[in-house]
């Protein structure tokens, strides 16, 4: 029997490996981009499965957001690294000092 | 029931094993391979809860736009990623007790949640049953209900375009672009110039 909990502790470790993926590969930027990619399906399979356990449609309504800022997030994500790597000729991350943040 | 069952355990497990495969593939167009078959195995968890359209929208956007996307800029950026993985064992320690430590906590969190009566988990999730089908329902409350945040993600969107275009193009010198203003503003005068060539001479 599939309850709540299975759908909640998949996403847990599906939300898990994914700041693992941006602690791990420090210096990959396109890993780290993936790795957000990872974050937000699991945001997602909470915010459905929810939505399946209180019968209610406006999860999947939230859902479709977070899907439309996910893709909005890697386009402009995607278009800095490329940009990056024009300018330095590499996407090592801790070279990201421009703005000396 | 043991259908469900068996189906959920297939697709959530091949899903978790390939977002490990894409955070610790060596080649980063593994990676994105991965990332889609991770995406693909969640869709077919959100048609196990009922949520079809969801499902299909993200092998749509996800499969067929962020992944290929992805994809794209691995390969046309000439990067050396051999280079890119020294920290990888370095940070290996650190992070699995980070990722350890949150994965029990997040657990503790939902197994003390069960003793308390908020809400009873053990009933097994069902799809939501109605007389029309999910599209419909998404649309019937999407353009009532959630219309100003359908219209917020449309600006969302236009402001990424803009933003990706903005800053990716670039103005490559010596390219004779058309000016209208000078077009328009131009007169005889100063377009034509007039010269007096003597018979069998030339300019």
């Amino acid at each position: 029997m599939i309850t709540l909990e299975h759908y909640l502790f998949l996403g847990a470790i599906i939300f898990t490996l994914g700041v693992l993926g941006i602690f791990l590969n420090k210096k990959n930027l396109i890993i780290i981009l993936m790795s957000i990619e990872l974050i937000l399906l699991s945001v997602n399979i909470n915010f459905i499965s929810f939505s399946a356990y209180i019968n209610d449609i406006s999860g999947q309504i939230f859902a479709m957001l977070t899907l439309t800022v996910a893709a909005a997030e890697a386009a402009i994500g995607l278009a800095i690294l490329v940009v990056f790597f024009r300018n330095l000729g590499s996407i090592e991350v801790n070279k990201i000092n421009q703005l000396k943040g | 029931m043991v259908l469900y069952s068996l189906t959920f355990y297939l697709f959530s497990s091949v899903a978790v094993l390939s977002a490990l495969m894409v955070i610790s593939a060596k080649n980063p167009v593994h990676s994105v391979l991965f990332l889609i078959l991770s995406f693909v195995n969640a869709s077919g968890l959100f048609v196990l809860l009922g949520a079809e359209f969801l499902a299909m929208i993200l092998v749509v956007v996800y499969v067929g736009a962020v992944a290929v996307l992805f994809l794209f800029v691995v390969m046309m950026l000439d990067i050396n990623f051999v280079k890119l993985r020294e920290g990888f064992l370095q940070y290996l320690p650190f992070g699995a007790l980070l990722g350890i430590v949150l994965v029990i906590e997040l657990g503790i969190l939902f197994l003390t949640d069960r003793s308390s009566n908020i809400y009873n988990n053990q009933t097994p999730l069902q799809p939501i049953v109605n007389e029309v089908e999910n599209t419909k329902m998404i649309g019937q409350i999407l353009y009532t209900e959630y219309f100003y945040l359908f219209q917020i993600c449309g600006i969302i969107l236009l402001v990424a375009m803009i933003g990706s275009i903005t800053l990716t193009l670039r103005d490559k010198g010596g390219v004779k672009r058309q000016n209208i203003d000078s077009q328009n503003t131009v007169d005889a005068s100063k377009a034509i110039e007039k010269k007096k060539i003597k018979i069998g001479e030339g300019i």
